[in-house]
């Protein structure tokens, strides 16, 4: 800063923006340590019947749809127990005219500044797990590439030359199992082949659209072995509700076990 | 500030007559008549909802088991693609925008008429029109439009869906959407240019500010869908390839201009009914609304943000600025707060008088408090991720929709009915017509936050066994049919009133608006006097002239200056 050429009541004036940023900065700091503790301590919660995301992207998902309905809770109260005690105690006994209330410019201030607020929280703490949860790994474990289309999916792992696809389509569809290693990050290339699809794993707290002409990645790092089933979510024609396909979650070394057994270009499930 | 005296100002007889006026069947096809077209939109929509509602309750009765086959997969996509846009198109917007705001916005503001009476009736000419085209599709060969009401390119294109179905449902829309714009045209100009003398644009009923901001969003995004039709009916016919990736074509192009429209559609759904229930709360508390400028605000901001919020529905394309459209997402639940703050500062201590239109704008309130709140958790992408096209969104826009088409449309209903018709309903039925669509509707929606939860899509023409589905799923099924059984109450209701009438009179529920200033139904013409207008409730004026709102603000003003002068009195 060239301090030579400001007078006195200028370099008070830079001192001033000087705190005005550190303020900034501080406030900032401070709504994201509250955010993410608020995130990170929601553990012991209940889960609202929200699943817990057996990922690490989806289990941050997860809690911040729990920190959502938290807050939720005393947002509808505060229109309810109003409501409710209106209903009750203003109900008419007589024919008088009431006092004809126009405005008051307190109330007024009060519930727009406070929804403010709140929703100026929430976007701190969505900005935050939104760019967890959207955050693709420059060098993953694993890269699989997904292929939606009418009606199935298509799996294939390039470093294995490995393909696993649909067969069959409406009631008798062989649906085809995407594995993978638990703890370790899998980067997904999905894009579909001619309809728009939804590449959706409700355990996994996520879904992406498969688009024709796009190439979407992102990330999965499972938390947890198991069976967890998959779903088409965005409409694509005719046996829509048929395009399933299943996630085997495995240890590393049961998986390495199995893509070992995999002949090279093997198809079904 | 001279007051004039207590009088009613005289009209002039109305100059230029036409002859005798054609009764019956002839008056409904020939008028030019703003009541007249505000009761054919009304009607119809309402037919219109009785058959989306049917659809409904096809798609629930498919639902109610696993692997269950009332329908076939294709007539399931059929039904739940028109359902959809008669539900959208046809029933919540024309039932609001062409009737009650036909009816409604040249009584509120003291006009004889619209601005353009002849492009009105044009308007629900094209309407009907549109909405028969929208039917047609059931007749062809290839069945209806299968592609769901938002038409997602490249499904919606001729290669994935052949046939005059999807074809007679651009048209339908398209017609449909051309009815809508030359009602917007109408109405705003209606609104800007034949104000009774007096009525400032601040002393305009909240109903009137609602459609007016309604009629420019729809100016603003009508014309974006009406392009995107021709270019999808381009695709289909004339060999362009503007949402075809293999003629270098982009489909998300599509995706974009739908919720272009598509989102300001929400609240040119919305806003209407908002405004439906900021008349009704006043009326049946006997006190003004609460905030009015602030309503007023809250109405524009909602409007001005409903333009930059279209990409949150499409937060899993991977194709869009995430933190920006999540932002004003959210930022969009303050207004809408506001509102709610507003009808709850309303009715505090008021004199509540729980007639049906009352009890149904209550219900609008509970119903679309909750659908609100989950739109606040759907506007975070992470959380959009997982309950995206599954049921948990599902039920938020029917909570949101459902809520304000059915609950405050009905409110709305029921407080016009008088004025519309002459007559009274029939309370208990009303009140009864309440309960079977407040239950009917909680027990058929709350479920499907869960079901959305645990992961089922929707437009799914059916599930598994094994899924986790199926006990949800009943209640639902059982919530649709309680719901129904309520239409059946309201015919009922409506039947029993015309056939034997009960004489409303002019004004039965002490109403503040100048609607009620004139005859139930209205004269031709609309007035043959109007109380003076020094506020915003001028008939609440004419009738309480010791509690009139010119008082209260001349008071208002008398504190401003005294305080503004710098001398303090204490009274």
């Amino acid at each position: 800063m060239r301090t030579e050429t400001t007078g006195e009541s200028a370099r008070l004036k830079t001192t001033k923006i000087g705190q005005k940023v550190k303020l900034g900065r501080l406030a900032r700091a401070g709504a994201l340590a509250l955010g993410s503790s608020m995130v990170l301590g929601a553990c012991n919660l209940p889960t609202f019947a929200i699943n817990k995301g057996a990922t690490a992207q989806g289990r941050d998902t997860f809690h911040l749809f729990q920190l959502f309905v938290i807050i939720s809770i005393p947002v509808l109260l505060s229109v309810f127990i109003p409501l409710a005690w209106a209903i009750v105690r203003y109900r008419r006994k007589d024919n008088s005219i009431p006092k004809q209330t126009h405005s008051s410019i307190p109330i007024e201030v009060t519930y727009t500044v406070i929804p403010i607020l709140i929703v100026a929280f929430l976007f701190v703490v969505t900005v935050q797990v939104e760019n967890k949860v959207t955050a693709v790994s420059a060098h993953p474990n694993l890269r699989v590439n997904v292929v939606g289309f009418q009606w199935g999916w298509r799996f294939n792992y390039p470093a294995f030359d490995v393909t696993k696809v649909t067969q069959g389509v409406g009631g008798s569809s062989v649906y085809p199992q995407l594995v993978l290693p638990e703890g370790e990050t899998t980067t997904i290339h999905l894009t579909s082949n001619d309809v728009v699809h939804g590449f959706y794993v409700p355990q996994f707290d996520f879904s992406r659209y498969a688009l024709p002409g796009v190439n979407n990645y992102f990330d999965f790092t499972p938390n947890q072995t198991g069976t967890f089933i998959g779903r088409c979510s965005q409409l694509c024609g005719l046996y829509h509700s048929e395009m399933l396909f299943t996630v085997k979650v495995v240890t590393p070394s049961q998986f390495n076990t199995w893509i070992s057994q995999q002949s090279h270009s093997t198809i079904g499930a | 500030m001279t007051i004039a005296p207590e009088r009613l100002e005289e009209l002039g007889p109305h100059q230029g007559h036409h002859g005798p006026e054609p009764t019956g069947i002839f008056k409904w096809l020939t008028s030019t008549d703003h009541k007249v077209i505000g009761k054919n939109y009304m009607y119809t929509s309402l037919v219109f909802f009785f058959i989306g509602g049917l659809m409904a309750e096809l798609i629930r009765t498919q639902l109610f088991a696993p692997n269950n086959h009332v329908v076939s997969p294709q007539t399931y996509n059929e039904l739940f693609t028109i359902h959809g846009s008669i539900m959208l198109f046809i029933f919540a917007g024309p039932f609001v925008f062409g009737g009650f705001a036909n009816f409604l916005v040249p009584l509120q503001i003291g006009a004889p008429d619209m601005a353009f009476p002849r492009l009105n009736a044009l308007s629900y000419w094209l309407f009907l029109t549109g909405s028969i085209t929208m039917l047609l599709g059931f007749l062809t060969a290839s069945g209806a439009a299968a592609f769901g009401w938002v038409a997602y390119a490249p499904l919606s294109d001729a290669t994935y869906s052949p046939g005059a179905g999807p074809d007679l449902w651009i048209v339908s829309v398209a017609l449909v959407g051309f009815s809508g714009i030359f009602t917007a045209v109408n109405l705003v100009t209606t609104i800007f240019y034949l104000r009774a003398p007096g009525l400032t644009m601040f002393r305009m009923p909240v109903f009137t500010w609602n459609m007016l901001v309604t009629g420019i969003l729809i100016l603003i995004s009508f014309p974006v869908l009406t392009a995107a039709l021709i270019m999808l009916y381009a695709d289909r016919h004339f060999g362009t390839h503007i949402f075809s990736v293999r003629g270098g074509g982009v489909p998300v192009l599509w995706q974009n201009l739908f919720w272009f429209f598509g989102h300001p559609e929400v609240y040119i759904l919305a806003l209407p009914y908002f405004g439906i229930v900021s008349e009704v709360l006043p009326v049946f508390s006997k006190k003004p609304v609460f905030g009015y400028k602030g309503l007023v605000f809250a109405t524009l901001a909602i409007a001005g943000l409903s333009t930059g919020v279209w990409a949150h529905h499409m937060f899993t394309t991977g194709t869009v600025l995430l933190p920006f459209f999540s932002a004003l997402s959210l930022l969009i639940a303050v207004p809408t707060g506001i509102k709610i703050f507003t009808w709850i500062g309303t009715i505090w201590r008021g004199n509540l008088d729980f007639k049906t239109p009352l009890v149904f704008a209550i219900g609008f309130i509970i119903a679309f408090t909750m659908g609100g709140i989950t739109g606040v958790m759907l506007a975070s992408p992470p959380i959009d991720f997982y309950t995206h096209d599954t049921y948990f969104v599902v039920a938020h826009f029917h909570q949101v929709l459902f809520g304000s088409a059915v609950f405050a449309g009905f409110a709305g209903f029921y407080y016009w009915y008088p004025k519309l018709t002459g007559r009274m309903y029939r309370e208990g039925l009303g009140k009864l017509h309440f309960w079977l669509t407040f239950i009917g509707f909680n027990v058929t929606f709350l479920p499907q936050y869960l079901l959305g939860l645990r992961g089922m899509p929707r437009r799914i023409a059916e599930y598994g066994p094994s899924d986790g589905f199926t006990f949800l799923n009943e209640v639902s099924t059982v919530g649709a049919y309680i719901t129904a059984i309520a239409f059946v109450v309201f015919l009922y209701n409506f039947w029993v009133s015309w056939r034997r009438p009960i004489p409303a009179g002019d004004n039965p529920w002490d109403g503040h608006t100048l609607e009620w200033a004139t005859s139930s139904p209205p004269p031709s013409h609309n007035f043959h006097k109007l109380p003076p207008i020094r506020s915003l409730r001028p008939t609440w004026d004419m009738n309480h002239p010791e509690h009139a709102d010119w008082k209260y603000h001349q008071e208002e003003i008398k504190k401003r200056e005294r305080t503004s002068q710098g001398v303090s009195h204490e009274n």
